[in-house]
């Protein structure tokens, strides 16, 4: 039998039954039906798995859940109600997906980013946003990040 | 407008009643019609057809996209030429992929595919591309891909709106009781000036259906479009930015198992022995089944997550039986070598010049380069997967394809299955490029879902798997020379080209009982359909199989020959001793050419070509012409210390019509991306007869970093409406290419260009 590992998970406090070397996504989506998180990789290379844990940006993929100290913020996690993060809506306004596969991850890469850094410049956003895009829409990345910098700044 | 094309494309406009009484407007088919994938929400007694929109009783608009959603926007553009003609907003239409259904099939996939470059007219060309609808019809192609959903859609899916809004009107005016000069539409809702009364769609949905259909197609002219032309916002934007639960790798079913593959290293090599005690000893951990199919064999785990499945997959020790006897890249550069010393093929295009034209250019006038490209994967963000289950009679599959209608041949065959009791349901993707128009995920988890029945089973491939289990963009050589004269002519081009045919490839593992017949124009995609003034052209196919699976890749044969001809045109303008610009537009005067001038003229412009540049920087140009659409692009470079800044691209694009022109700028971005990305260091390379890449730590893409500054214009010369999601990668690398010859002197002539030069 696995042991039980509390999780907080999106503010909500859990106990999954699992594997401690289980990687978290894998906890997220496969036990806890949590599908904002994606599999890209399994080797924090791509970052299409990217949660918060205590607002960091971590990549789930190679984080055991057994191991996860902190809470855990997924995509589904980040908008109050029916209103969008300010980093969504700033995707939205620059219609920054076109696969979307990727989307989830670079938007919890921007939140992180901007939590630690609200006015980032061009260069800081190069270096904190090394999520691969396959579709290549990094230049919207960029104009959608410091949108959304105003906007919180505001 | 096609000549054959006229009377095998007619089809009949049709009514049908949707569920609860609604209305349903689609296409009844000339010869045989397909059975009607709708057919449960139609009542009896109608003509099978396919519905392309749908309006029930509660005012749900529905419009049925049946193009697989890859990120090209497609759903919105499709429901788009449907809103127009109807009246309604985007915000107001429901959009559904719809079911794999034949009747849903794509002539204008296969109408490019024939031997003859987009720009030729004559009857012959003009026959060929009709037949070939033909043939897309009966081989029941619901498939996305070939840049080609828009070019197919563009009159059926308005002519659609237009019936509907047609029938819509007629009803109104026997509910109002008065004339339709009287009512005006709007936001799904018709109104009486008179009496300022108003009726849904949904309210006259019924009376409509039972109103004979519009003998004549009077669709609205583009000056009074509303919605096309326009940018739009994608219909699944929201999904897009929540995490929404869209792609194939989200599917989640009742008591459904987890499973992956481990398969042979590619078709050809059979599984031999295994043992799969170390596996079941893993937690979690269920079964090992045998795969044995028509695109290769391994093995499955199930289990009951993902990881375990995945931990299970790697204890696997297997045995493959490998008779194949090429097994790195070296031996298949060789045969590729040899390839290009033996007769050509079959050639394509060309001027008909005697042969002794091309073997006979003065040395001092020659002009020669030896061009390569490699193996490269598609490496979408979303690995392989599908969820299949096995319900006693039927199979269902759940996934993100690019043709659910070859999932379901495919696997029909494998079961030996009616295809009717295979239901392929088309998830979004997460990424496309080409991959997803093979069947091989999907038939895997068929096999696994045998085992695991009743209970469905979703098989996700590790990335690993993915990269080493692609059908790749198939490696070649171009041998291009030229003669160019004292005045600076181009006076003869001589393209031959050695590589894999994809067609060959590809047909055996989806249609096993159709032999390929004729050249594969593949192979000289992006060469010899190039707008080109010159005397003599001669373009020939070198084909050798290399026992590696190859498929359809972004652009395809315009991603290998692009690169090629491009890279050539520039050494032709330097042997001239003429500017690039200068030296393409000097070999681009036939009249047909001018959108090809035109794209040129307007990139040159935008991008200050000419222009001086500091030390170290340098800029590049070029033009492909594919999918329908001219494409013109500058590459401008910075090269510090030996190392390449790719640091902007100015694009133009030409595609004739354009829909929707903040998603056609967004498909040029993605594709000039896309393409920069294989030169950044992209290479699938064998070695013991395996691929040597895993992950992304070794084929990887463009990074944010990396990424250039990119602006994009768009034209409408072309008198042809050509497509959105591939052309904007052909031109990328030899304008790259082209560009650190103008920054360092140094001429690259190998994909990819990090083998040669460092880049940030």
């Amino acid at each position: 039998m696995y042991p039980k590992i509390p999780l907080t998970v999106n503010g909500q406090k859990q106990e999954i039954e699992a594997d401690p070397e289980m990687p978290l996504l894998w906890a997220l989506r496969d036990i806890m039906d949590i599908k904002g998180p994606k599999f890209g990789c399994g080797i924090a290379a791509c970052g299409a798995c990217t949660v918060l844990i205590d607002g960091e940006a971590v990549r789930s993929c190679s984080q055991p859940v057994g191991e996860v100290e902190g809470e855990i913020t997924t995509i589904e996690g980040i908008s109050q109600g029916d209103e969008l993060h300010a980093v969504q809506q700033a995707w939205m306004k620059h219609s920054v997906p076109q696969c979307g596969y990727c989307q989830s991850g670079q938007i919890m890469a921007a939140v992180a980013l901007l939590e630690e850094n609200p006015d980032p410049t061009d260069e800081d956003i190069s270096d904190a946003m090394t999520n691969l895009c396959r579709c290549g829409t990094y230049p919207k990345i960029k104009a959608a990040i410091k949108d959304a910098a105003q906007t919180l700044g505001a | 407008m096609s000549r054959l094309g006229k009377y095998t494309r007619r089809a009949f406009l049709g009514l049908g009643v949707a569920a609860a009484g609604g209305l349903a407007v689609g296409f009844y088919f000339y010869q045989k019609p397909y059975a009607n994938p709708l057919d449960a929400k139609k009542a009896e007694g109608e003509t099978p057809f396919n519905p392309y929109v749908m309006i029930d009783e509660d005012n749900t608009i529905t419009i049925i996209a049946p193009r697989a959603e890859m990120g090209q926007g497609v759903h919105t553009t499709l429901a788009a030429l449907v809103a127009e003609e109807l009246e309604v907003p985007l915000e107001q239409v429901v959009v559904e992929h719809g079911p794999s259904s034949p009747a849903y099939f794509n002539a204008a996939m296969l109408e490019e595919s024939t031997p003859f470059p987009f720009y030729d007219e004559s009857v012959l060309a003009e026959l060929a591309r009709g037949s070939m609808k033909i043939v897309a019809k009966f081989l029941g192609l619901n498939m996305t891909g070939g840049s080609s959903s828009t070019t197919d859609a563009f009159v059926k899916m308005r002519e659609a709106g237009y019936a509907a809004k047609f029938v819509l009107l007629k009803a109104a005016a026997e509910h109002f009781g008065t004339s339709e000069d009287n009512l005006t539409l709007a936001d799904g809702t018709i109104t009486d000036k008179a009496s300022g009364k108003s009726v849904t769609y949904g309210e006259l949905a019924s009376k409509a259906a039972a109103v004979s259909p519009p003998s004549e197609m009077k669709l609205k002219k583009a000056s009074d479009w509303k919605i096309l032309g326009k940018t739009q916002k994608r219909v699944e934007l929201k999904d897009k930015v929540t995490g929404g639960r869209i792609f194939g790798i989200d599917v989640q079913l009742p008591d459904m198992l987890y499973g992956t593959v481990r398969m042979a290293p590619r078709k050809g090599v059979s599984l031999k022995n295994y043992d799969k005690t170390a596996t079941l000893a893993i937690p979690g951990v269920k079964d090992v089944v045998e795969i044995r199919t028509i695109t290769g064999e391994g093995l499955g785990v199930i289990a009951d997550n993902t990881w375990a499945a995945f931990k299970g997959a790697e204890a696997l020790e297997v045995e493959w039986d490998d008779p194949l006897s090429l097994q790195n890249s070296d031996q298949m550069w060789s045969v590729l070598e040899n390839a290009l010393t033996q007769e050509a093929t079959f050639e394509l295009g060309g001027t008909g010049s005697d042969a002794e034209v091309f073997t006979s250019i003065p040395e001092s006038e020659a002009v020669s380069a030896q061009y390569r490209a490699p193996f490269l994967a598609h490496a979408t963000m979303e690995p392989m997967n599908a969820t299949a289950q096995h319900d006693g009679s039927t199979i269902r599959v759940w996934t993100g394809t690019q043709a659910p209608g070859l999932i379901q041949s495919v696997v029909s065959s494998h079961f030996d299955m009616d295809s009717a009791d295979i239901n392929v349901t088309t998830t979004r993707l997460g990424g496309g490029f080409g991959r997803r128009l093979e069947v091989d995920f999907a038939l895997y988890a068929a096999v696994i879902a045998k085992a695991t029945a009743p209970n469905p089973v979703k098989v996700t491939w590790t990335r690993e798997e993915d990269t080493q289990h692609d059908t790749y963009r198939p490696m070649a050589i171009g041998e291009f020379k030229g003669q160019v004269t004292p005045d600076g002519t181009l006076k003869t081009m001589d393209m031959q080209v050695a590589s894999p045919s994809i067609i060959q490839s590809v047909m055996p593992r989806i249609f096993p009982g159709i032999s390929p017949m004729g050249p594969d124009n593949t192979v000289l995609d992006g060469a010899f359909n190039q707008p080109l003034d010159v005397e003599n052209i001669r373009c020939q196919a070198h084909v050798a199989d290399l026992q590696v699976p190859i498929g359809f890749w972004r652009s395809v044969g315009n991603s290998v020959n692009g690169f090629f001809h491009e890279s050539f045109m520039d050494e032709a303008a330097h042997k001239a001793g003429k500017d690039p610009l200068e030296f393409r537009l000097a070999h681009l005067t036939s009249d047909e050419f001018r959108p090809a001038r035109e794209a040129l003229k307007r990139v040159a412009e935008m991008s200050g070509w000419g222009t001086p540049l500091p030390a170290g920087k340098g800029r590049g140009i070029a033009h492909v012409l594919s999918f329908g659409t001219w494409t013109a692009q500058v590459v401008q470079v910075d090269v510090t210390d030996n190392t390449v800044t790719i640091e902007e691209v100015w694009a133009v694009a030409d595609p004739g019509i354009v829909l929707d022109p903040g998603m056609f700028k967004d498909q040029i971005m993605s594709g000039i991306n896309f393409g920069l990305s294989q030169a950044l260091g992209q290479e699938i390379t064998w070695a013991d007869g395996k691929v040597e890449q895993a992950n992304f730590d070794t084929f990887d893409a463009m990074r944010m970093y990396q990424a250039p500054k990119i602006t994009i214009e768009l034209l409408e010369n072309s008198p042809r409406m050509g497509g959105a999601g591939e052309p904007g990668t052909p031109p990328s690398t030899p304008a790259l290419a082209n560009a650190i010859f103008a920054a360092t002197g140094k001429r690259i002539r190998q994909m990819p260009l990090s083998n040669e030069i460092d880049f940030i």
